[in-house]
């Protein structure tokens, strides 16, 4: 059990930072200065959320890792994230529709995990649902604004929208330690969020022109520590001041 | 670098705490007023300086004419007895 919330809670962490990191690589590069500050906004979020996250998965382990030591003294195999997390951003389409699939999943997962056996996972959801929630809208918003835009966004985001579909799957994937813990009532079972997801997705969709995406094919190994080959490159930019200077602090 | 005409300016009020007045605090650039509530929330309430947002376009809004400064403003000048300066309050009533 505890080996189960353990990887469970690194898996959720492990999703939240590198997909935090990959947004912060917008500021300053954001195509309107309000957007400039939306997206590392979301991702200074996406951090807090990881380092509760990575905190408790220190405590539970009980070797003495704190949340810098699980978030940057790690090797690329032992990182469990989400393939779709780890993605470069590609143009602001592109980041803009993950960040929308990524915070409609999580504004439901957080909304099941209120209720979780664990005192620590039901606060952690409790903060986190009021971000994923403004998360979901804003990137919703965005999605129906440029998929029923002007031809060049309607084109662009048709375009993220084939380029981000073979890791829609990797979502609702339930590895054996993840149905331990979710038949204990720590977590939700990801598989019931499917539906639900595809919903919210279909109603965004349809206000914005696009075609539903199918998720028969689903790209997986994200959970077992098998990365894209942007993900080398992430870490060698997220790691290189605690590698450098170890036991840094700032 | 933002187009004018697809993505237009908006006027961006603040309301720090109840009782208080939205306070003009700036402008900011959105597609409409869905997004322009957006933006003004992470533009201008990063630090916890709002309870209540309101957007308005910029276009909305029709202002004084520089030029008319002399009219529209010079006869106050010298109407000071519209300031409430001219009474002795007792001390009892402390702070005014």
């Amino acid at each position: 059990m505890q080996k189960g919330l353990f990887s469970a809670l690194l898996q959720l962490a492990d999703d939240h930072l590198v997909l935090g990191h990959r947004l912060s690589e917008w500021c300053g590069h954001a195509p309107m200065l309000e957007e400039d500050l939306a997206l590392p906004n979301i991702a200074l979020d996406l951090i807090g959320q990881a380092r509760s996250l990575y905190t408790y998965a220190g405590e539970i382990e009980g070797v003495g890792r704190d949340e810098d030591a699980l978030a940057f003294c790690r090797i690329e195999r032992e990182y469990q994230n989400l393939l779709i997390c780890e993605l470069p951003n590609g143009d602001f389409a592109q980041t803009i529709l993950r960040q929308f699939y990524f915070s409609s999943f999580m504004l439901l997962f957080w909304e099941q995990t209120l209720k979780s056996s664990d005192a620590t996972v039901a606060a952690v959801a409790g903060k986190a649902i009021k971000e994923a929630k403004y998360h979901r809208r804003h990137c919703g918003e965005w999605v129906i604004r440029l998929g029923d835009g002007t031809d060049e966004s309607a084109r662009r985001m048709q375009a993220s929208c084939e380029i981000l579909e073979p890791y829609l799957g990797e979502f609702f994937h339930t590895s054996y330690d993840s149905l331990e813990i979710s038949q204990s009532g720590v977590f939700p079972d990801k598989n019931t969020l499917q539906e639900p997801w595809l919903m919210d997705v279909r109603e965004v969709f349809q206000a914005a022109n696009l075609n539903i995406p199918d998720l028969t094919h689903a790209q997986k190994g994200g959970r077992e520590g098998r990365h894209t080959e942007a993900m080398g490159h992430l870490l060698a930019q997220l790691q290189y001041m605690q590698r450098s200077f170890p036991n840094m602090a700032w | 670098m933002v187009d004018e005409e697809e993505i237009p300016l908006w006027e961006v009020f603040i309301r720090p705490r109840n009782g208080l007045a939205h306070r003009h605090c700036g402008s900011l650039h959105a597609t409409d007023s869905k997004m322009a509530l957006q933006a003004a929330r992470d533009v201008y309430t990063r630090r916890g300086e709002g309870l209540s947002v309101w957007v308005i376009p910029s276009v909305q809004i029709s202002a004084s004419d520089p030029q008319d400064r002399e009219e529209m403003f010079d006869p106050s000048d010298d109407k000071v007895y519209r300031h409430p300066n001219f009474y002795n309050i007792p001390d009892d009533v402390g702070h005014m």
